[in-house]
């Protein structure tokens, strides 16, 4: 039987029967590339002001609230206004160039540009006053901040993390009076444990796992 | 009616993401951006934009990151203040809701007052002073207005003329009456389209004063509207279905008819409607009036002479002699004098509104359930001598329309000042209002577009939204409010107060400022801090308590003076010849909506028509003019050369013979969503008397072009599936047996109970599902529902749900996750509304064939749309037999600043590709779940309120907690009324619905000929 195709037509044809795979891999490349989070977990970010966490909350013994003050009330732990900071630094290290820019930002009204290290998508809602409210420290989720002299994100924050936690709350959290306290929980006996988790009346895992706990 | 080609017609599309120049690609240009994208998805590999956190550089006080703050103000509806509450976050505007202390809103919200977010996020906005056609600066107006002033101090401000709305703040009346102080001469004018003023003309021939109606209709037993669309979009729209709606729920039940030319609200709620032409209004309420004085006044008490003026004043017009009907509807009303209302709409004549007020007199309705009002700034029509007195204190009476085009025609007026209105579009087509505007050298408009004035005015001002700015209101009985600011002038606009102060005094003056020194006056306050508090605590409240209005009694002329004759018989159309009849649209009222994407896609009640108007006929009408739907007509006056081209829509239960013209589109200015839909109704539009008329004698011609019309529903029939059932009202036999029908025979009524259903639940495949917590569910009552739309624009507003355009919704793409499903019922000849948005069925059919679990249910029993999951199959929509489920079919959804600023935050903003749907406003429960958690506490009844219960007029929607017995909606789901729709697909759906009450003997006639 004589040759169908010239050996450059089936060269072609082979390519073409290859194209679907090409097509899929990279299909499936930008889909990882493109569902991966901005920012990795522990990559330090810019930002205008190199704002010491170690400084503020290892050396000087400040409070989360006293900065994110809507953190037990609202969604939102909230960004301290350039008021708050000045409320230390009209005095403290007025002239120190670091600071330029919050001196610049009371002045002109203008706020302060922070870059974003704890970006969730926008198809989450997380909430920051229930999940303090019902026992999760600080430290759960931002780890030890008082040792972190530029902000980091403690975890990568993808969904299976959530749910790590969502599945089995019992397990992760704590007293409400060490919520902020930036060391790892001392274990607490299973009695103290039983306490606790009546105080906190926590929801069942299936309503800590539907959709619609986080997802509208 | 003909589909358009669905390849690349996403016009739409395209002008709503700004990418016009994608409406219609060719070849070669689909190749170009074939390319230019494969070079990009090489190149442009970067990560996702780093996002920016902006705190607050002084924290506002009482404001908390991520909650919403409510602030009350006033939405103003043709001058009148309506009272809201504004969620704003972190300071910008995102949803509206009504203000349950403001007796205008109690608590609901219409749509347009829903819609008021997007008109206020607006980008086509008027940003700049114009002159002419040139960019200015707001100092150069402040130079030329100065110098207009004095020229016209030397005549007192002979030839200085100014045009409002209507005008209710005290506040802006103050300036008024200081500008008339300045310039002694000077005339105020006003212009209202969405009234004839033959209302208003009547209260003044009946009182001497102008005089306004307060209609009371939770005190009424009997109600009677004459074309009055009591709950449309007018000032009291809100307040008169929520009083209705009250009187209705009581036993006995309060009985609603409606005369009307085309169908309306009041149509469909009534126990019995009758189409007929405002012409045989009038007969039939001279007939009514001739009725009741004979038998009722006149024999109950020596009484004025009236009743025997009135026997000489009997039906003129043959068309409605003496119907048995007629009877029957007297019957009820002298049943329940004193607490019935006889309501006319701005369609009638001024005698049949005179009519109207002796028949109201007659039956002793005055003062109780219908309240005549004197209000300082209503305009007075003939009576009145055309001077506006500028004394201090007195009653100020503005002049209208008709005289100011006079003037300028005689070439009388030198400075034309113009606040918010554009009479260019929407003055009578008669008054050539444009080319009246050419003979005035200086004007001056104000307003929230650059429009059709704004254009042929020597200057255009941007104004400040109502939301912008400080000023102040009186609702439409009386109650006054603060307008109160809720964001800075987005687009540089200056506030109506600067521009009277600046007319005034020549001093700009803040608007606040001005508001404040009327109230210091107002309330006599000694010392700053108890005004300061008495300020705060109208701020918070939202209202301002005090004398609502001076109540006037009618005086005894009213019922001795015989009505006047009729003019003619010039008003009746002869031969082929219809009576055109003028109607403001159901969203757009008459215009100034225009630019509102939200009000323009929002589906009309009856004809579901969206982004269009139409002429509206009768199918009778259509056959003897050989006309379909979509068949374009020439209108055209029979006496006088004015004639407007228009696609027909044949509407069953319009009157025979009439056209109706809904206006407000046909707009070829201000705002590209605006401009390019429909047709201009006005210059057909005629003036006699100083009175706009709002009907015509027109011949209609066809052209033989169609026109398509992007509608949402095509099929009113029900295909005997029943899903808006209809229940009867049972009497026991002792009542029945009792003497005529009047209502209060129906107080032994039973409550009414559906049959129940042969089939008992038909068991499940799939486990059934458990609920331990909360179980949440919804009710939705059809003998409340009006159709008024307004959770719809409530739904689309909480719900970040985008608009698509007209060729995506001819294609069944539109988006609103809530629709107002119309059926017609044969039967009983209504229409019947049904709000329709996603059930939440216990066995969703959409959940089992979703192939990647984006559709589930929670544990409290919503069916849950998990976009980032949603891969677009389509599959769901497919499967579900109610047809709630929308999709994505492009990035409808806008990114841009203005639409992203006023989005809800607490709801994704879905992309292009996914499904959404109704999701019970899960935000709002997340809410109050996260608030109760907090508390540890259950979620109380009441606390979760979705955006279209919230926004009801007349509480038709329950939701709530199904696990709690005495939870609201367990009360509402237990009523004999209720039952689920398409409850043989045994989907068990979560909202139920309560089956229409029908009222067998409030019909106003055997069932051999009722009309339609």
């Amino acid at each position: 039987m004589a040759q169908l195709l010239e050996r450059y037509q089936d060269l072609l044809l082979k390519l073409v029967l290859l194209s679907p795979v090409v097509v899929l891999l990279v299909t499936i490349a930008t889909m990882v590339w493109r569902t991966t989070s901005p920012v990795e977990a522990g990559v330090a970010v810019d930002q205008p002001i190199p704002f010491s966490h170690k400084h503020h909350v290892g050396d000087d013994g400040i409070d989360c609230r006293y900065c994110h003050t809507s953190v037990e009330t609202s969604a939102s732990a909230g960004m301290p206004s350039t008021g708050i900071c000045l409320s230390c630094h009209a005095q403290l290290f007025r002239d120190a160039p670091a600071l330029a820019p919050l001196h610049d930002s009371a002045r002109t009204g203008k706020p302060i540009r922070w870059n974003r290290v704890y970006d969730l998508p926008d198809f989450v809602f997380f909430n920051h006053s229930i999940h303090v409210a019902k026992g999760v420290a600080c430290v759960t989720c931002h780890g030890r901040v008082d040792q972190m002299p530029v902000m980091v994100r403690h975890e990568a924050l993808d969904m299976q993390w959530c749910l790590a936690c969502h599945r089995d709350p019992a397990k992760h959290v704590g007293p409400l009076d060490h919520i902020t306290a930036m060391r790892t929980l001392p274990p607490i006996s299973d009695t103290e444990r039983e306490q606790l988790l009546r105080m906190l009346q926590l929801e069942d895992r299936q309503r800590m796992t539907d959709c619609s706990t986080c997802h509208r | 009616m003909k589909r358009r080609p669905p390849l690349f017609d996403h016009a739409a599309v395209a002008v709503e993401t700004g990418a016009g120049s994608l409406a219609d690609p060719g070849r070669r240009r689909v190749l170009k951006l074939m390319a230019a994208s494969a070079a990009l998805a090489g190149s442009g590999c970067s990560e996702p934009p780093q996002e920016k956190i902006f705190p607050y550089v002084d924290m506002p006080e009482g404001i908390v990151p991520g909650d919403p703050v409510f602030y009350a103000s006033t939405l103003l509806r043709r001058g009148y203040g309506i009272g809201v509450l504004v969620e704003t976050e972190s300071g910008r505007p995102i949803k509206i809701e009504g203000n349950v202390a403001h007796p205008a809103s109690l608590g609901a919200a219409d749509a347009q007052m829903q819609a008021e977010i997007l008109t206020l996020w607006d980008p086509e906005r008027s940003r700049t002073v114009m002159q002419g056609q040139r960019l200015s600066t707001w100092p150069a107006l402040i130079d030329a207005l100065s110098q207009r002033r004095r020229e016209e101090e030397h005549t007192g401000g002979r030839r200085l003329r100014l045009l409002t709305g209507p005008v209710t703040s005290p506040t802006l009346l103050a300036q008024i009456r200081e500008v008339l102080a300045h310039f002694p001469e000077a005339r105020w004018h006003i212009h209202d389209a969405s009234d004839s003023g033959t209302r208003a003309a009547a209260a003044e021939r009946v009182f001497q004063r102008p005089v306004r109606t307060l209609y009371r209709l939770d005190r009424a037993r009997v109600v009677l509207s004459i074309d009055a669309e009591l709950f449309g979009p007018s000032p009291d729209g809100v307040r008169n279905a929520h009083d209705f709606m009250i009187a209705r729920r009581q036993s006995p039940r309060a009985r609603l008819y409606a005369l009307e030319s085309t169908p309306s609200l009041c149509g469909s709620l009534a126990d019995d409607r009758r189409a007929m032409s405002p012409l045989e209004m009038e007969a039939a309420l001279e007939t009514m009036a001739a009725r009741l004085g004979a038998a009722g006044v006149a024999a109950r008490s020596p009484g004025p002479p009236a009743a025997a003026a009135q026997g000489e004043h009997a039906p003129a017009v043959p068309t409605v002699a003496d119907p048995p009907w007629l009877d029957k509807l007297c019957e009820q009303l002298m049943a329940a004098r004193g607490a019935c209302v006889v309501a006319p709409g701005p369609s009638l004549s001024v005698r049949a509104h005179v009519l109207a007020w002796r028949i109201n007199a007659l039956l002793g309705n005055i003062g109780t359930a219908l309240i005549p009002l004197e209000q300082e700034g209503a305009q007075p029509w003939g009576g009145q001598p055309d001077v506006a007195s500028a004394q201090g204190g007195e009653p100020i009476y503005p002049s209208n329309l008709t005289k100011l085009v006079e003037a300028m025609h005689d070439r009388s007026v030198d400075t034309l000042i113009m606040l918010d209105v554009n009479p260019v579009y929407d003055a009578p087509g008669s008054l050539d209002f444009a080319e009246a505007l050419q003979h005035v050298p200086w004007s001056l408009h104000m307003g929230l577009y650059r429009d059709e004035t704004a254009h042929r005015a020597t200057w255009h001002v941007p104004m400040t939204h109502v939301l912008e700015d400080w000023s102040d209101a009186r609702s439409h009985d009386g109650t006054p409010s603060i307008v109160q600011p809720v964001i800075s002038p987005l687009y540089g606009g200056r506030s109506p107060h600067t521009l009277a102060s600046l007319l005034a005094t020549g001093q700009t003056i803040s608007a606040h400022e001005r508001v404040r020194t009327t109230w210091r006056g107002l309330w006599h306050e000694e010392g700053d801090d108890a005004f300061e508090d008495r300020w705060r605590t109208a701020l918070g409240r939202g209202v301002i308590e005090g004398v609502p209005g001076t109540v006037k009694q009618p005086q005894g002329s009213i019922l001795d003076e015989p009505p006047p004759r009729r003019a003619s018989t010039a008003g009746a159309p002869s031969g082929d010849a219809l009576v055109a009849v003028f109607a403001n649209d159901s969203n757009l009222i008459t215009g100034e909506y225009a630019n509102n994407a939200w009000l323009q896609e929002l589906p009309r009640p009856y004809t579901k028509i969206t982004w269009d108007n139409a002429a509206l006929i009768s199918p009778a009408t259509a056959q003897s003019h050989g006309l379909h739907s979509g068949d374009v007509v020439v209108l055209t006056a029979t006496d006088a050369p004015a004639s407007v081209r228009a696609p027909v829509w044949i509407l069953t239960g319009q009157a025979d013979g009439v056209v109706t013209l809904p206006l407000g589109y046909g707009r070829g200015l201000g705002g590209s969503t605006a401009a390019g839909h429909g047709f201009d109704a006005y210059p057909l539009q005629a003036v006699q008397e100083d009175i706009p008329q709002r009907t015509r004698v027109i011949t209609m011609t066809p052209t033989g072009d169609r026109h398509d019309f992007a509608r949402t529903q095509h099929d009113m029939d029900t295909h005997g599936r029943e899903p808006a059932r209809v229940v009867e009202l049972r009497r026991n036999e002792a009542s029945r047996n009792a003497t005529a029908a009047p209502p209060s025979a129906a107080r032994g009524a039973a409550t009414p109970a559906l049959p129940p259903r042969s089939r008992p639940p038909a068991p499940s495949l799939y486990p059934d599902h458990e609920y331990n917590t909360y179980a949440w569910g919804m009710t939705v009552d059809l003998d409340a529902c009006i159709g008024c739309n307004a959770c719809v624009v409530a739904c689309q507003a909480e719900n970040n749900i985008p608009v698509v355009g007209p060729e995506q919704v001819s294609l069944g793409r539109e988006m609103l996750w809530l629709r107002i499903d119309s059926y017609r019922d044969e039967t009983r000849h209504r229409t019947q509304f049904q709000p329709m948005a996603c059930q939440h069925c216990e066995n969703a059919p959409c959940e089992v064939v979703c192939p990647v679990g984006a559709t589930m249910h929670d544990s409290e029993g919503l069916n849950v749309q998990v976009y980032n999951r949603c891969v677009g199959t389509r599959f769901c929509s497919n499967n579900c037999p109610y047809k709630v489920r929308h999709f994505n079919f492009f990035q409808y959804s806008l990114t841009d600043p203005s639409s992203a600023a006023h989005a809800n935050p607490d709801v994704t903003v879905r992309q292009r590709g996914v499904m959404e749907k109704c999701t019970y406003c899960v935000q709002r429960i997340s809410h109050a779940r996260i608030q109760s958690q907090k508390e540890r506490r259950r979620i109380r009844d009441g606390e979760v309120v979705t955006a279209c219960q919230a926004t009801c007029p007349t509480d038709a929607i329950v939701f709530g907690d199904m696990n709690d017995p005495d939870s609201q909606v367990s009360r509402s789901k237990s009523s004999s009324r209720g039952y689920a729709v398409l409850e043989e697909m045994n989907t068990r759906p979560r909202t139920t619905y309560l089956a229409r009450i029908d009222d067998p003997e409030a019909g106003l006639e055997d069932d051999d000929d009722r009309k339609r």
